[in-house]
């Protein structure tokens, strides 16, 4: 396993909070889109995207990259942002979020180049990613029989990020079962588990727990992390490429609306409001406030 | 005397054979591959076959997987459970997506008589197409299934094909040369058109004959690619022989013959009556007693022929 630097721990932490800016700036400038599963989840898309992932902004589709799958899709705005930010298209195109034309729609859609996956409708992250990992391990097919040498195996590997609350769509376990028979070791699950979703606590609207347990029970290795704590990230997806024969899945510990004290833990944040004038600006400068704690002024 | 020969061995040797000419081609079932007859390809290449188990809507999703990554995927189960359990999946990726998989839709129309209406798939047709992006195929013998499968793996896009369980009769030798998305005519004639899919294009050149024996001169045209229809060819049958009849082993609402009454209405506008199930569910029992319940018998297309002669007449 890498030892990660505090340099580099505090670098994609400064990421994250840049990305939860760009976030905010998105979605007051479309009047639409989410902002508490964004913000849940912006630590580890920035560990994702600025370290852990194999990739080429150049070349999207590079057949030997990582696939990252969003399976919880209304978190685009900050996948958005993130492949802005990485180079997969120019950052001045996170203006056209929601709006007329754009690449950016409302939930992911494969034309923007990095989006992997269509997603919105939630559950499909684990059955598409296992399909992926399958094919990956077992090496990229060539179109005719005819064309020796034969496929050899890919080291890509396969992420997908959920929310808690999509684990109430059966094929998530539909797939999860799949990708244990397989022996997938190539496939890592990311739950993003903040306890909330569109209309109150997941305790309540479905209990999900436990969790962990549930994951165990369907043979994947599972490990649990501070979801905000980039070193903690950062460590379980290099300890999930450790796990051979077996897929992974790193629950994820987080706060929905994270950065934003009124958005935390409220589930109106998660979609159906939008920050007026006051509170774009309180947003703002919490965030900005933030950033300065981590020693360094938001960059324009 | 009709020949009848089987459709499923039929197209697991099909499948067999693409996958022996491609090593890009996967097959998945959901657990039902002694039924869709996708063990035929499991046996070939037990390292290219994935039994997901009963998980349709993962079915689905794997395959999409093994889409994007490069590879043909035939997702085969039963059509019910394609057109409505997975279809969240197929609507979703597949064709919003585009991911190009084959979806090999098993016992079809009421083919699985015995098994009843809840194995039934009367109206994957009218689902499957409403799909932006889909194509709709339903091979009407065995040859067909042998010169369509190689032209659904090469299709850029997803497919849905139709696959009859049953023994049906053979209709073509090797020198049918079916092209997705072009109708052809089996048989010329000037009084009307029947327009017949799947089984029931047997049907169809059967009730020409005996309209024939009555002195009705009736054209069959072979729709074997629902979506994209080959509306020239339809409109053409519709102006040349001013009427038209529609049959297929489905409800009349959605499929084929809404399909060529869409395409008919708004540039040439001709009597079109549909054979088909009367937006109902059918029941259980022999399949050539139900397709005669169902009002899908050769006497059915006939009695639907002089409705239609009438119609024009007027």
């Amino acid at each position: 396993m890498h030892q990660h630097t505090d340099e580099l721990a505090l670098d994609i932490a400064r990421r994250a909070q840049r990305l939860r800016i760009d976030v905010l700036e998105m979605v007051c400038r479309a009047q639409s889109g989410h902002l508490g599963g964004p913000y849940s989840a912006a630590e580890i898309l920035a560990a994702l995207y600025f370290h852990h992932l194999r990739l080429d902004p150049a070349r999207p589709d590079w057949p030997e990259r990582d696939r990252f799958l969003l399976s919880k899709g209304h978190a685009a705005p900050i996948l958005y942002a993130v492949l802005a930010r990485r180079g997969f298209f120019g950052v001045e195109e996170l203006e056209t979020f929601r709006r007329y034309p754009t690449r950016l729609e409302g939930h992911p859609d494969r034309k923007l180049p990095g989006v992997e996956m269509v997603a919105g409708p939630l559950g499909h992250g684990v059955a598409v990613g296992a399909g992926m990992a399958w094919a990956l391990s077992r090496g990229m097919p060539k179109p005719s029989a005819a064309s020796a040498p034969s496929a050899f195996a890919s080291r890509a590997r396969v992420v997908v990020l959920l929310g808690d609350g999509e684990l109430g769509a059966g094929v998530v376990w539909e797939g999860a079962m799949f990708a244990a028979k397989q022996r997938l070791g190539n496939l890592t699950a990311i739950v993003d588990y903040n306890g909330i979703q569109q209309t109150g606590a997941t305790a309540d609207v479905m209990p999900t727990e436990p969790i962990a347990e549930k994951w165990r029970s369907f043979g994947w290795h599972v490990q649990e992390v501070h979801g905000h704590n980039v070193r903690e990230v950062l460590d379980a997806l290099d300890r999930a490429d450790e796990v051979h024969a077996r897929p992974s899945a790193i629950i994820a510990r987080t706060t929905k609306g994270r950065g934003v004290s009124y958005m935390e833990y409220d589930h109106r944040w998660h979609g159906g409001l939008v920050p007026n004038a006051d509170q774009r600006e309180q947003a703002l400068a919490e965030l900005r406030a933030s950033l300065a704690e981590l020693g360094e002024e938001e960059r324009a | 005397m009709t020949t009848l020969a089987p459709m499923r061995p039929a197209y697991g040797e099909a499948l067999v054979e693409l996958g022996r000419a491609r090593e890009d081609v996967v097959a998945l079932s959901a657990d039902v591959s002694n039924s869709d007859f996708s063990w035929q390809f499991a046996e070939a290449f037990p390292e290219r076959f994935l039994n997901v188990g009963i998980s349709e809507q993962s079915l689905v999703d794997v395959a999409v997987g093994l889409a994007y990554t490069g590879y043909v995927p035939f997702a085969n189960t039963f059509a019910f459970l394609l057109a409505t359990r997975a279809l969240e999946m197929v609507r979703t990726h597949c064709c919003y997506g585009g991911a190009p998989v084959k979806l090999m839709g098993a016992y079809a129309g009421i083919s699985d008589s015995f098994d009843g209406p809840t194995h039934h798939a009367i109206t994957d047709i009218a689902i499957m197409r409403a799909l932006p992006g889909m194509t709709v195929v339903s091979p009407a013998d065995t040859t067909a299934v042998a010169k369509l499968l190689p032209q659904v793996a090469d299709w850029p896009g997803p497919v849905y094909m139709r696959l009859n369980r049953n023994e049906v009769p053979v209709l073509f030798d090797d020198s049918y040369a079916p092209e997705i998305g072009k109708a052809m005519t089996h048989r010329g004639g000037s009084d009307l058109t029947l327009v017949g899919t799947g089984l029931m294009l047997s049907r169809c050149l059967e009730a020409a004959e005996d309209l024939a024996a009555e002195g009705v001169d009736a054209r069959v045209l072979e729709v074997h690619t629902i979506k994209p229809l080959d509306e020239a060819a339809v409109r053409a049958a519709a102006a040349e022989t001013g009427a038209l009849v529609t049959a297929e082993e489905h409800t009349i609402v959605g499929g084929l013959g809404s399909a060529v009454m869409e395409a008919v209405a708004e540039e040439s506008p001709v009597p079109v009556v549909r054979v088909g199930i009367r937006d109902t569910f059918a029941t259980t029992g022999a399949y050539m007693d139900l397709l005669e319940h169902m009002g899908l018998g050769t006497k059915d297309i006939v009695a639907a022929a002089y409705r239609a002669l009438a119609a024009k007449g007027r």
